[in-house]
């Protein structure tokens, strides 16, 4: 068996264990150290897997799977985590504390990411999907004396939880009616035809599990109220790495395992795209708390993202790719923003934004990025990502691409609204906002990456493209 | 010369630090806006140099793109494209820039939006600059519409002036009539060639039999240029750009951007020299436009505006040269006059400065004493524009002359003389009415700045030396822009010596209206014989504004008004009812969340039902799962 296939697994668990043992012995004041030490060891397995690109190879049998598509999904899930550290270091120090074990525990996330992202049975997936959840819980509930965030951390485990019953029921079904776990086998089952009607049954309830993790409607109740109330880094972190996991895992069963049966879920998933990006961009117009109004956003970006799952053809596997990457830059930066104007003013309504231009013309300038990124203008990465999204549907469902371009303009009426409160409004306390150094680090990345991509896409698009077909070549 | 993309990503650069990071602090956005553009120019003058010594360059231009977009069936690459053309373009415009830029230090010191300002001027230059080197006709329109844009903002930049207001609409409305010409022509030759690249057109296009469409195309296209160097008819608004800061006027409307147009025609010469007609039509237009432009230039009074007449007359000249089939001489005079023009709009804002911003030319009068440098300085411009050797302008304007005479155009030859005669005197009755002649009493003027001087010299050093590269005895001009095989200049004696006498007698007869007997002439204006008539008809720029104005209102504005009908009834009335529904949906769907937890996984499974049963309808075995297990 070629273990040199894990060494990104190896390296990233190395890496965890040794923050918490690290956390234990050096003295309470040089616990500030281990953010920049997290940051080192991520950029450097980041490095490692770029370097191991082209490796391509199965262990135990199937079990975990090594291509360039997971590679690639790994590469989102460790820039997700590189920049969620860089910009929650000085948020850590001042509002959670506990650094050896929030790095640590995020650290191990991203493993459980990486998992997901390389499983090839259902066993392996439930395993990443737990860690990574699990990892979650403790992270989101980490605040220990804030009520929000106790509130939302009792939220996550208990629908989590339930979301994970509701996946394993389904898993159990689909492996009662083909007698096998792994991924491929099932596929080559059911390519062979006929299949008894229970497995439809099975598809709900995976749909509805996973729906829960990339925040689909109905299953996103949780999405506001856990974003609202985790640290925020941690929501950030939520809204990248989780979903992009999930993703990765929906786009491996449904793609590669289901698609002998695409015709039976092409067109419930088209239909929960669309209601997914109608609910998740109206209901974000009246939010005043800027966290919640990016969680209904982030609900939103999950439907745009699931358009690329309808055809489940390679074009849209690159497309979900592609986006899934760009929108860490996005989400990252906004986050970072709220967190540090919270870190300073105690608040995360909308209101409070006001002269945000003024006390931080950085931060302003990240968060209109962002937004606008988010909502798809050109020249920012988004218009592009949205492009290659909704083109791959527009040969059979395009009403649903029609649905995401209105849904797109209508997403513009309430990220300008931001931008006006934070560019237009005078500030109710002109004192500048100042970011630390990893803090302003994180956001010029995310601006910088933001904007080349965008007027550039060329590059990143074959990249996923390569990534997509190696996923493709696979099954 | 590898490096030439980085000349427009300097000042685009520039433009997003200043905007989102530097605004407060003004010198430091002023010093970055400049350090940008004097840093291009110093690649800009490497890249010179390199194709001065790669002639070979002349007619396979080195070309460096990357892949923009791509999709099945359109594919389109952005990129540089660099020939002795684009250099020459890159040298002049980052030197024009820098040396503006400077100046604005002094102009627009004290100014509210110091930085904004500065970040403009930024914005435009990588437009500009994006726009002569792109080497796709796409990433050309964007560059194109991107300083249509930044002319917009920087027209209105006095923006609580109404009149600033309006004369930015103006442009941007106008310029867009002939951008729209444009954009049809480019979407014609991507259907027609499939693709943009301006290399793989060059080879396509003489190839190509349909002339009738091909006609068709480059007419589209002419639009473009016509709309953007403020060609007849569409120069309306050119005048009135003169609202905004003069370094603008000077940078943009007069050195660079309006010349953009005559860099699209040069540009794609080798698809209008294809279609003679198109051609003709080239010619036409530039030497009406020229003659036209200055016949009204000899009533206007205020300074700037004179100068802006001037420049489309020049625009016009330039076009000329174009359409009788020059590069060369079309290029000359565009290189020459970037100098004095800018050269002549700078002094005017010296002088504007120095007088608090009164413009009548006929309230000025013996400036030469008070602003020595700026009256020296403007005289050079003068003695250039009027064509006196050994000045810049008398080499350009006379190649161009030659080159109509040449390929027998003597009607137009005989419109372009009398033009160089009329250009000669109102250029010179500017002058002798701003900085000679009796002082006025009322004015306190005093020279500018260095900082705005020494721009000026620099310039009035160019508009000086910038012809002797083009000579007949030492044409480094002409090796390397041409269009088609380089024929070497013979000296055109009778037309050297011709050119130079009415530019003389331009002067002279100047002199004598405005110089020595100014009071009689004013007289000769007001009265009310033939001439006055002719008078007031020059002076209201042949009522073609008016003309406009009434189209507008009459037409326009009548089918607006019943669009505008249908607007507030239909079309509003939808879009308010969406965004309500809208916004009420929104508000609706919020009651479901209520923060409670039994509530969220009530949804839950309510949303496992929903799929189930959606999945059982829409499948293809829908049947059999209602069915139960088989």
């Amino acid at each position: 068996m070629d273990w040199s296939l894990m060494d990104i697994e190896i390296a990233t668990a190395v890496l965890g264990l040794g923050l918490l043992v690290l956390g234990l012995i050096v003295p309470h004041n040089a616990r500030r150290g281990l953010g920049w030490l997290t940051v080192l060891g991520l950029a450097g397995i980041l490095a490692l897997s770029i370097g191991t690109w082209s490796h391509q190879g199965s262990l135990y049998g199937g079990m975990y799977i090594v291509d360039s598509y997971s590679t690639f999904f790994k590469e989102i899930f460790l820039t997700a985590a590189i920049l969620v550290t860089l910009g929650s270091m000085r948020y850590v120090d001042e509002q959670v504390g506990y650094q050896a074990e929030y790095y640590g525990i995020l650290v191990f996330a991203t493993l459980g990411m990486m998992v997901m992202a390389s499983a090839g049975d259902f066993i392996t997936l439930y395993l990443g999907l737990e860690l990574m959840t699990i990892a979650f819980i403790i992270l989101v509930a980490l605040r220990k004396t804030d009520g929000k965030s106790v509130e939302a951390g009792i939220k996550y485990v208990l629908l989590a939880g339930l979301s994970s019953a509701v996946l394993l029921f389904g898993l159990s079904l689909v492996y009662g009616l083909t007698g096998t776990v792994n991924i491929i086998r099932i596929a080559l089952l059911l390519s062979r035809g006929a299949f008894p009607p229970v497995l439809i049954l099975g598809l709900v309830l995976l749909v509805a599990g996973l729906g829960f993790k990339i925040s689909a409607v109905p299953f996103h109740m949780w999405a506001p109220d856990v974003y609202e109330g985790a640290p925020t880094p941690i929501t950030a972190f939520l809204g990248t790495g989780s979903k992009a996991a999930s993703f990765a895992v929906v786009l491996r069963l449904f793609t590669a395992g289901f698609s002998g049966v695409w015709a039976n879920w092409t067109l419930m998933v088209a239909i929960l795209a669309a209601v997914t990006m109608v609910v998740g961009n109206l209901v974000a117009i009246p939010q005043t708390n800027i966290k919640r109004l990016l969680a209904y956003s982030s609900v939103a970006q999950a439907g745009y993202i699931l358009v690329g799952v309808v055809t489940a053809s390679p074009a849209g596997v690159k497309a979900v790719l592609f986006y899934a990457f760009i929108y860490v830059f996005a989400t990252v930066g906004a986050f970072t923003v709220v967190a540090n104007v919270f870190a300073q003013t105690g608040s995360d309504e909308i209101r409070d934004y006001a002269g945000l231009s003024q006390r931080s013309p950085l931060s302003a300038a990240m968060m209109l990025f962002a937004l606008l990124s988010m909502a798809g203008i050109p020249p920012l990465a988004g218009f592009a990502g949205k492009f290659y999204l909704f083109a791959t549907v527009i040969q059979g469902y395009p009403w649903l691409a029609v649905i995401g371009l209105v849904m797109s303009m209508v997403s513009v009426y309430y990220y300008l609204r931001v931008v006006l409160v934070m560019y237009r409004d005078e500030p109710l306390d002109p004192s500048p906002i100042t970011l630390s150094s990893p803090v302003a680090l994180t956001m010029v990345i995310a601006m910088v990456a933001t904007l080349v991509i965008g007027f550039y896409p060329g590059p990143l698009a074959n990249v996923t493209d390569l990534a997509a077909r190696s996923f493709f070549v696979l099954r | 010369m590898y490096h030439a993309w980085l000349v427009p990503l300097l000042p685009a650069l520039s433009f997003a630090v200043i905007s989102l990071l530097t605004k407060q602090w003004k010198w430091l956005s002023a010093t970055i806006s400049i350090g940008a553009m004097v840093s291009g120019f110093i690649i800009a003058a490497f890249i010179a140099v390199g194709v001065l010594q790669h002639p070979g360059l002349i007619n396979h231009p080195l070309v460096y793109s990357l892949r923009w977009l791509s999709m099945p069936g359109f594919k389109v690459d952005a990129g540089i494209l660099l020939d002795p053309l684009s250099a020459m373009m890159l040298f002049m415009v980052t030197l024009v820039a820098s040396l503006i830029q400077i100046y604005s230090l002094g102009y627009m010191r004290g100014e509210k939006g110091f930085s904004v300002f500065f970040a403009y001027m930024s914005l435009f230059g990588a437009s500009m600059l994006l726009l002569v080197a792109a080497s796709n006709l796409l990433e050309l329109f964007v560059a194109w519409e991107g300083v249509g844009v930044c002319s917009y903002m920087l027209i209105g930049f006095y923006n609580h002036k109404i009149s600033a207001r309006e004369a930015a609409k103006k442009a941007f409305v106008t310029t867009r009539i002939g951008d729209t010409g444009l954009l049809l022509g480019l979407l014609s030759l991507q259907l027609i060639f499939g693709t943009l690249n301006i290399a793989d057109l060059a080879q396509k296009i003489p190839q190509f039999q349909n002339i009738p469409l091909l006609i068709t195309v480059a007419v589209l296209f002419f639009l473009g240029p016509v709309g953007k160097s403020g060609q007849f008819p569409l120069h309306v608004w050119l005048p009135d750009a003169m609202e905004g800061p003069t370094p603008v006027s000077a940078l943009i409307h007069a050195a660079t951007m309006v010349v953009a147009g005559v860099y699209l025609v040069g540009r794609m010469l080798f698809m209008f020299a294809s279609v003679p007609p198109v051609m003709e039509l080239v010619a036409w237009v530039g030497g009406f436009t020229a003659i036209f432009a200055a016949s009204i230039a000899i009533t206007q009074r205020e300074i700037k505006r004179i100068l802006a007449y001037s420049t489309i007359s020049q625009i016009g000249y330039m076009m000329l040269g174009l359409g009788v089939g020059s590069l060369s001489a079309g290029f000359f005079h565009l290189w020459t006059h970037a100098f004095f023009k800018a050269l002549m709009f700078l002094g005017a804002g010296s002088v504007l400065i120095g007088l608090h911003h009164k413009a009548d030319v006929w309230e000025m009068g013996g400036l030469i004493k008070k602003m020595p440098i700026t009256a020296v300085t403007f005289v050079v411009g003068g003695l250039a524009i009027s064509g006196i050797p050994p000045f810049a302008g008398f080499w350009s304007k006379g190649d161009i002359l030659d080159a109509t005479l040449a390929s027998g155009h003597t009607v137009l030859f005989v419109i372009g003389s009398f033009t160089a005669f009329l250009t000669a005197f109102y250029i010179w009755r500017m002058i002798f009415l701003c900085f000679f002649g009796k002082e006025n009493p009322e004015n306190h003027p005093q020279e500018s700045p260095l900082v705005m001087t020494i721009p000026l010299m620099i310039l009035a050093l160019f508009s000086t030396v910038a012809g002797l590269i083009g000579t007949p005895w030492w044409d480094v001009w002409g090796r390397y822009i041409h269009f088609g095989t380089y024929v070497p200049p013979v000296a055109n004696w009778p037309l050297m010596i011709g050119d130079t006498l009415l530019g003389a007698l331009g002067i002279y007869a100047a002199y004598l209206f405005y110089c020595k007997d100014r009071e009689k002439t004013k007289a000769l204006a007001a009265r009310q014989w033939f001439g006055g008539r002719l008078y007031d008809v020059l002076y209201h720029k042949y009522y073609l504004d008016e003309l406009y104005m009434w189209f507008n209102h009459s037409m326009v504005d009548g089918v607006a008004r019943l669009m505008y009908l249908f607007d507030i009834y239909v079309v509003d009335g939808i879009v308010n009812g969406v965004g309500a529904f809208t916004v009420a949906a929104g508000e609706g769907l919020r009651v479901f969340q209520t923060g409670r937890l039994q509530n969220y996984a009530l949804v839950f499974f309510l949303g496992v039902l929903a799929v189930g049963v959606l999945l059982a309808f829409t499948g293809p075995h829908a049947t059999l799962f209602l069915g139960g297990v088989r």
